[in-house]
């Protein structure tokens, strides 16, 4: 049998050494695909006709090409080589392309970040562009991560952005924050920042937490560092500073409130600084935290940037107290209520189908009669009434019916009722799109404005119906 | 920055105190961020101002809106407004118990969402 087992010896030779071959070739392999991909352009040196291959391999960390992009934050001590190898090893989380979104993920691209996650279920709209910077014109009606993504790749090639096209949900949350090192909350809700909060705290990751409007803005970095639940060594969470949600008819948002753009700007600016500095410092030592901020700005106020100094983690915190019951699970089969727990509010229904008169129905009464004794108010803010209102309509901000002056005076007659006018002649309230009207001719008639038979009540739907059903040339925002 | 002054018998010590509202609260208060208060040193029971006891003031005497529910709720401060003592969260610094003292600074900061 000797021929056989030599034979076989012969055989087992064979394969070792063609395993030994495919190995390199492997690994050869592996080689040129990591250089590939860490330089996604042509290479300029093929057009200078020196073949790649004859090129020796790259010893250096980063390529020529990254090296001048980067130079000039790569020489500061603070950021150096390390720190431009963490950013590109990073992967940061951007949720909401708006506001915040464009300015923090364009410096965030700016400045190597390898792995830019954009998360956004609206499409561009016209509104947003005087503050929006990466959206343009031309991409009215686009997704906004696709936006914001191709303005990001054209500003730096050698990122990637991964586009989540989709609202952050209970379902979707925990699983995309955990992809990241850290998230930036750049959305527009109450509900959302709570959601990402507790994503964020079981998946152990740092907050950038900013908000915007008006003319005003607040930020504070949240998690951080992102201890475990229960962990007293943890920053405080959104909850911690905010345990309870106030009811909602104090909350604005940017469609209502209005905003400034370089307001929300300098926000979401200050969002990427906080996120590339956490990311440039690495894992913080544990004695080095600085306790937690919360910077306030105001343009209009003196000083503009203010620091708070804020309280750390809640012992009895909702989410990373130490006897939290939130748990990934609970997250994700919706056990955690946000719109409950933010108090979403429907539209107001207070008056009566008897007190409420459409718009095409008031339109033509006034066509009919136009000599009809009453009043019409407009209750929505001058800044709006001076843009377009209905023939006739009287500004009388939502505002003044709350100020102390007016509830107060009882039967005496207010400005913007004419002495002219019969004690019965209809008040009509139209506001935007028919909420304050309602509660403005509730305060009307507990005013006890004239006399018992005067009908008073508002126009259904407001501006946006009038817009709607009489004139579509109106301009509403 | 208008000092604003009210009618109280002159035996009332008096302390000087900054009010600021910001985040939309100053829509409340006559649309001024910055109030330069005196408001008195003891409570009518004697005992010494607290934050409580400014937040009771305010909505009596600053407070030029009737939607006092906005700023308070059941008695206490509502919830989402935060409170700055002189640029620290009033957790720090004992809450609605603080005693104020002279020319504090008490900052009334409403939460903000837009984004």
């Amino acid at each position: 049998m000797e021929p056989a087992s030599s034979k076989a010896e012969q055989l087992r030779l064979q394969i070792a050494n063609a395993e030994a071959e495919l190995r390199g070739l492997r690994s050869q392999l592996s080689q040129v695909e990591t250089r590939q991909e860490q330089h996604p352009p042509p290479d300029q040196s093929s057009h200078s006709g020196v073949p790649p291959e004859i090129k020796s391999p790259w010893k250096w960390p980063l390529q020529q090409q990254e090296c001048e992009r980067y130079a000039r934050q790569l020489i500061l001590p603070s950021v150096g080589l390390a720190g431009q190898m963490r950013l590109k090893s990073a992967a940061v989380l951007v949720v909401g392309a708006g506001g915040l979104g464009c300015p923090a993920a364009a410096y965030l691209a700016g400045a190597g970040v390898g792995i830019l996650g954009l998360v956004d279920g609206d499409i561009v709209e016209v509104s947003n562009l005087h503050r929006q910077i990466a959206h343009s014109h031309t991409k009215v009606g686009m997704n906004k991560v696709d936006s914001l993504a191709q303005y990001c790749t054209d500003l730096n090639p050698h990122i990637n952005c991964v586009r989540y096209a989709t609202h952050l949900t209970p379902e979707n949350a925990a699983s995309i924050v955990s992809k990241y090192d850290v998230i930036l909350d750049c959305t527009d809700h109450p509900t959302s920042r709570y959601l990402i909060s507790d994503a964020c705290v079981l998946s152990q990751k740092p907050l950038v937490s900013a908000s915007a409007l008006r003319t005003d803005g607040q930020l504070i970095v949240l998690n951080c560092p992102p201890a475990p639940q229960g962990s007293k060594d943890g920053g405080p969470c959104y909850r911690c500073v905010f345990p309870n949600h106030r009811p909602p008819d104090g909350v604005l948002s940017c469609g209502e409130g209005g905003i400034l753009g370089p307001v929300v700007g300098v926000m979401g600016v200050l969002q990427a600084l906080e996120a590339i500095k956490l990311v440039v410092t690495g894992p913080a030592p544990s004695p080095e935290v600085p306790a937690p901020s919360l910077m306030l700005f105001s343009a209009t106020g003196t000083p503009t940037f203010r620091s708070m100094r804020m309280r750390g983690r809640r012992p009895d915190c909702f989410a990373c107290g130490t006897s939290s019951s939130l748990t990934l699970d609970a997250l994700q089969s919706g056990m955690v209520d946000y719109m409950l727990f933010c108090g979403v509010r429907s539209p107001v229904r207070i008056l009566g189908p008897d007190e409420r008169i459409t718009a095409a129905a008031y339109s033509s009464m006034i066509a009919e009669n136009p000599g009809f004794a009453h009043v019409l108010l407009d209750v929505r803010d001058r800044e709006h009434y001076a843009i377009g209102s209905i023939p006739g309509a009287v500004n009388v901000p939502f505002a003044m019916f709350q100020r102390t002056e007016m509830a107060g005076q009882g039967g005496t007659r207010p400005d913007w009722l004419p002495d002219s006018l019969p004690p019965d002649a209809p008040i009509y309230v139209v506001c935007r799109v028919g909420n304050d009207s309602q509660l403005a001719a509730r305060k009307l008639k507990e005013m006890r404005m004239g006399s018992e038979h005067r009908f008073i009540g508002d126009i259904q739907g407001g501006m946006e119906a009038w817009k709607q059903e009489v004139d579509k040339t109106i301009p509403f925002i | 920055m208008a000092v604003e002054v009210e009618a109280a018998s002159p035996e009332v010590a008096k302390m000087p105190v900054v009010v600021e509202f910001s985040g939309g609260l100053e829509m409340l208060f006559s649309d001024q961020r910055r109030h330069s208060l005196s408001i008195p040193v003891t409570t009518s029971e004697g005992k010494p101002a607290t934050v409580a006891f400014l937040i009771d003031y305010l909505c009596r005497n600053t407070m030029k809106d009737t939607r006092k529910e906005l700023f308070v709720l059941d008695d206490h401060l509502r919830p989402g407004i935060l409170v700055l003592i002189n640029d620290a969260d009033w957790e720090l610094e004992g809450e609605e118990a603080y005693e104020i003292q002279s020319g504090d600074n008490i900052l009334f900061v409403s939460t903000l969402h837009g984004g």
